[in-house]
């Protein structure tokens, strides 16, 4: 399975060692895709061009070397324009792509506010996606019993809670998912410019709890192409482009070098 | 090793979450609701007795018993192939935004058409009993056929899973080889007509009518299984489920870049 990725422990495999104070060590990490100009989906084609040796992809790196690393209760932002390979080392890091090369290791808890409610089902209630999302995230039973009325409650959503989710506004579907994925208290905490959810009561609300995630000195990886919310909120910076990293540091110093990127 | 058992343990929570789903959602907004798991079979039963029972099997009053467990045990193949089959690229926008074991949706379909097969004995049951089929010590065996093609039935999964993926193709070529099996498994004929006719080597290559072949020996004939089709049934599922959990292993990690 996941030969040289590891989630969720601090063990380290392969000869990868991590120091005490380490929460996300990224190491030589590359990222692979292959686009082909027409995708071989049938068995027809694939025969045909296995026999003619065409099967060639073009081969495309979203990342490249990258190292870094965040040391437990750093915030590091991560800069880059569109197309940078930002959102691809996001979901390398929590896992969900596994890296072509290199290594990364995550130590403790992980909530990745990506995608929220990307483990919804649209025919089930509020209710009963609570649960479904919360197994996916990795929550127990027994947890989400308890923690339940807590999440109803932030969410705002009230009697809705037992309707199906096919019913709800977009805006009432992200308060639910952000309800559920910061129900924990994780120890490393994956942004994407999601500090925008729902209305604005709400999203004073979720500003306000990650705000109090920071405080208690969770450990931050924060993607954005706004250069303002990285120096507001983070303490460390990396910039990307074209799948390259070519630039770490303090925020104030990756900042002057992003300003005078973009300028 | 340990680490695949601390992982499955992790999302054990969601396997069952999965399961619960799909049996809730396949019967929500019906009036009868989880019942049709019981009426289906019996309906299709009737329907195959009155077909298939004046002509092929004269005389047989306990004929209808034949053809439900024949049925039970092979709409239980077909269903959970075809849904295991799908259940990867069906999961896509999951998968590509959230970390989960990716082998959970495969086995969660499975599972899912396992229990609402295992609901839909109790007409089998039921219909044993009225029509007086005597029960023997042989029944407990009855689990040991169940469990083989339960195994059987998820390494074909894990491989259709990922076959689909790369190639769309293999879903209709499925939906033709089940049904060949189907004919192939004699849900709805006695099997001594197709001996006699010189073509019962076809039984010799179907490890789902093995199953099937176990099981009414256990529950309606009341005598002691095969051993040959008990050796056959279970080297074939060992093997399926190994190529299945190895070639799942091996490509899971490009499912992303191509659903």
């Amino acid at each position: 399975m996941y030969r040289n990725i590891r989630l969720d422990t601090g063990q380290e495999r392969n000869g990868t060692s991590v120091k005490e104070n380490v929460a996300v060590k990224v190491k030589d990490v590359g990222m692979r895709f292959n686009l082909s100009q027409e995708r071989v989906d049938n068995l027809k084609e694939y025969v045909i061009r296995l026999v003619k040796h065409d099967l060639r992809f073009d081969e495309f790196w979203a990342l490249r070397e990258i190292n870094f690393e965040i040391k437990k209760g750093e915030r590091l932002g991560v800069l880059g324009l569109n197309g940078s390979g930002k959102s691809t080392l996001l979901k390398v890091v929590s896992g969900v792509l596994k890296p072509t090369t290199g290594t990364v290791v995550t130590k403790g808890k992980v909530a990745p506010l990506l995608e929220l409610g990307a483990g919804f089902d649209k025919d089930y209630t509020g209710r009963e996606n609570i649960y479904l999302y919360g197994a996916v995230l990795g929550y127990t039973r027994e947890f989400l019993d308890e923690r339940f009325d807590e999440i109803v409650d932030f969410s705002g959503l009230g009697e809705f809670i037992d309707v199906p989710i096919k019913n709800y506004s977009s805006g009432m579907k992200s308060r639910l998912g952000f309800s559920i994925a910061t129900v924990v208290e994780p120890d490393i905490l994956i942004l994407d410019e999601v500090l925008s959810v729902g209305d604005k009561k709400f999203r004073r609300k979720s500003e306000k709890k990650i705000m109090d995630m920071f405080d208690k000195g969770v450990t931050v990886l924060f993607v954005s192409h706004t250069l303002e919310q990285v120096e507001r909120l983070c303490d460390k910076a990396i910039i990307l482009e074209g799948g390259h990293l070519v630039a770490k540091g303090p925020v104030e110093k990756v900042a002057r070098i992003y300003k005078n990127m973009t300028e | 090793m340990k680490r695949y058992i601390k992982n499955f343990a992790k999302y054990k929570f969601l396997l069952i979450e999965l399961v619960k789903k799909n049996i809730k959602l396949k019967y929500r907004r019906s009036y009868l609701g989880i019942l049709w798991t019981l009426i289906e079979p019996l309906l299709t039963m009737m329907v195959l007795t009155f077909i298939f029972g004046s002509f092929l099997a004269r005389g047989d009053a306990q004929f209808p018993v034949y053809v439900l467990s024949g049925r039970l045990l092979y709409s239980f193949f077909s269903n959970s192939t075809k849904a295991a089959l799908k259940s990867v690229s069906g999961n896509a926008s999951m998968i590509k935004k959230v970390y989960v074991p990716k082998y959970m949706y495969v086995i969660s379909a499975v599972l899912s058409n396992f229990v609402t097969f295992l609901i839909s004995l109790v007409v089998l049951l039921g219909v044993s009993i009225v029509l007086r089929v005597k029960p023997t010590v042989y029944l407990t065996g009855a689990v040991v056929p169940l469990i083989i093609l339960f195994v059987m039935t998820l390494g074909i999964g894990l491989i259709l899973a990922t076959l689909s993926v790369f190639f769309r193709d293999v879903e209709y070529i499925w939906s033709v080889l089940t049904m060949l099996i189907m004919y192939a498994s004699a849900i709805f004929y006695p099997v001594e007509r197709v001996v006699k006719g010189g073509n019962g080597w076809v039984f010799d290559m179907n490890p789902v009518y093995m199953c099937i072949a176990n099981f009414r020996n256990c529950v309606l004939y009341g005598i002691p299984m095969s051993s040959q089709y008990l050796l056959a049934s279970s080297a074939f599922a060992v093997v399926l489920l190994a190529v299945g959990a190895l070639l799942f292993c091996r490509q899971q990690d490009k499912f992303i870049l191509y659903v």
